[in-house]
């Protein structure tokens, strides 16, 4: 079934057809209408789980780590400073191995004091050991929750799912709401606490074991990319909507690729379509999985970063992440903080005027 | 693509006025998005909000700056910014007004000027909500006689997402009262 909905409303009915069985939540703009539409069906009996209130997002995961350890699906919303508050928690969830999933509409973070999209919110969450997912239609925000129970659940790590604040939470677009049937299989968490066999978590660790759990983390991220994939395919299968670590257009022939994130860089397919007119050969490469963090075809390539981020002092955090894995020059160009509005005009322009390599304030400079 | 713009003021209703026609257009098979541009959320503040129509995927998420048409749900918006902004010659500029005075502007004289009164329709029908009329239901079907979306599919998409009936027929009453 096809209907309009935001983003926000896509996660909350992906949150239902997942069949989530905890929910703590805290709200903050502007991801309150996830919340509150999940509260909503939970109180209509539309959704059969416990809707735990909470006094701040700390607490909302805490709830979700206790939740997921007893072996129940369990999920949370935030936004900016909210997701910063969870900060702590976000490391016990990866490292209790717990398949929690959150959705987190991209916020930038004050002061100066601002409500409206950018990613260093979740960015700054890199090494939290969470899985991270970057949406950039209401659908994909939507199959991107269904596909993150079900990788989460094997691999047993969490996920994240972002979202561009306000740009696509708040903006409404078609969403085939097709349920997912046993797409997500009941969770099977081998180390849920049992009643019938009681055990504790939470000892003191010396180094020798704490290393082996810290490696396992590291394995399990690594072999959350394949299983992506596989994921990926069957999802592709049953619902015939195709995602990849990474979305490519027009990139076949292109000696210039402009990169990038969220709404932005689905944007900047638009752009590719203008420059090809004018002769340039353009593609563009939309990063959804940003960790773990996949492969790019980036050789012999021009490549432009977009990022809407920053880490201070060093340049954009995506830029960082593609010169790390790849030993291409890459021009980074910042853009779309604090919500700015980026036209595919702009980002044509941008990449008609790239330098080979540096980097580039969009507006400031 | 369609694009539009609608200015409105804080609790008028200009936001959901943007999705019931990115709704009615869903129904008629097209594709379509709507999108408000929030600032410090108040009451009687300016607003701008934003639909776009097309018969293929939208990939744009940036916002309307060349619109098709613009919706000025409150006459007095005009003496605060220049709604015509990006406004294409020819485009379609549909005023909710009680005398028209604001349109007699030589500036306007390029565009496609439509006028209706939708706080009359709205007053008359009752349809008021927290002391304000209700503006996006009747605007809905002033916009449907203008040829954006059919008054079906502009009533269907109206009866979606309220129950009164007088939504339906303020739509109606702005579909017969709207001057070009």
């Amino acid at each position: 079934m096809k209907k309009m909905a935001t983003g926000n409303q896509a996660a909350a009915l992906a949150v239902k057809e997942s069949n989530v069985e905890v929910v703590a939540a805290y709200p903050i703009t502007p991801q309150t209408e996830v919340v509150e539409t999940i509260a909503s069906f939970v109180e209509t009996k539309k959704m059969d789980a416990a809707y735990i209130r909470v006094e701040s997002e700390h607490s909302a995961m805490a709830a979700c780590i206790g939740a997921s350890s007893t072996g129940a699906r369990a999920f949370t919303a935030t936004s900016s400073h909210g997701l910063l508050y969870m900060h702590e928690m976000l490391h016990w969830a990866a490292g209790a191995r717990l398949p929690i999933v959150m959705a987190n509409m991209n916020r930038a973070v004050g002061p100066a004091w601002n409500i409206w999209a950018e990613h260093t919110d979740s960015l700054s969450q890199r090494d939290t050991g969470w899985m991270q997912f970057y949406a950039s239609t209401v659908q994909e925000v939507y199959d991107t929750i269904l596909m993150s129970y079900r990788l989460a659940e094997k691999v047993y790590l969490p996920a994240m799912v972002c979202l561009d604040g306000f740009i696509l939470s708040h903006a409404i677009q078609p969403l085939d709401i097709t349920p997912p049937g046993d797409f997500i299989p009941p969770i099977d968490l081998p180390h849920a606490l049992d009643t019938k066999d009681p055990m504790s978590y939470g000892n003191l660790t010396g180094p020798g074991d704490y290393f082996k759990f810290r490696r396992a983390i590291h394995d399990a991220m690594k072999r959350a990319d394949k299983e992506c994939r596989s994921v990926e395919k069957e999802f592709s299968g049953r619902f015939g909507r195709n995602y990849g670590p990474v979305m490519e257009y027009r990139t076949g022939d292109a000696d210039t690729v402009i990169v990038g994130m969220g709404t932005m860089a689905r944007e900047a397919e638009v752009a590719v379509d203008l420059l090809r007119k004018e002769g340039m050969k353009a593609g563009s490469l939309r990063i959804r999985q940003f960790r773990p963090f996949p492969r790019l075809d980036l050789e012999g390539k021009k490549v432009i970063v977009l990022d809407r981020d920053c880490s201070f002092g060093a340049g954009g955090i995506l830029a960082q992440e593609i010169r790390f894995h790849h030993d291409v020059p890459v021009y980074n160009v910042i853009a779309g903080l604090g919500g700015q509005d980026v036209r595919y005009e702009t980002i044509a322009d941008l990449a008609r005027k790239a330098k080979p390599e540096g980097e580039f304030w969009l507006g400031v400079d | 693509m369609l694009e539009i713009r609608i200015h409105s003021r804080g609790g008028q209703g200009g936001v959901t006025a943007s999705k019931l026609l990115a709704q009615a257009a869903f129904l008629e098979g097209k594709y379509s998005t709507a999108f408000p541009l929030y600032g410090a959320e108040r009451r009687g503040a300016p607003i701008t909000s934003f639909t776009r129509i097309s018969d293929h995927d939208i990939k744009v998420s940036s916002q309307v700056y060349d619109p098709d048409i613009v919706v000025v749900l409150d006459d007095s918006i005009m003496d605060l910014v220049d709604v015509t902004v990006g406004l294409r010659e020819g485009g379609l500029l549909l005023v909710n007004t009680d005398n028209g005075e604001k349109l007699e502007d030589p500036r306007l004289k390029k565009f496609k000027v439509a006028r209706v009164n939708v706080t009359d329709i709205a007053l008359s029908l009752g349809l008021v909500l927290s002391g304000n009329p209700i503006l996006n239901t009747p605007i809905l079907g002033a916009l449907a006689k203008l040829g954006v979306v059919k008054l079906d599919s502009a009533i269907k998409a109206i009866k979606d997402m309220f129950e009164d009936e007088r939504n339906v027929k303020a739509a109606e009453a702005a579909y017969e009262k709207v001057i070009v």
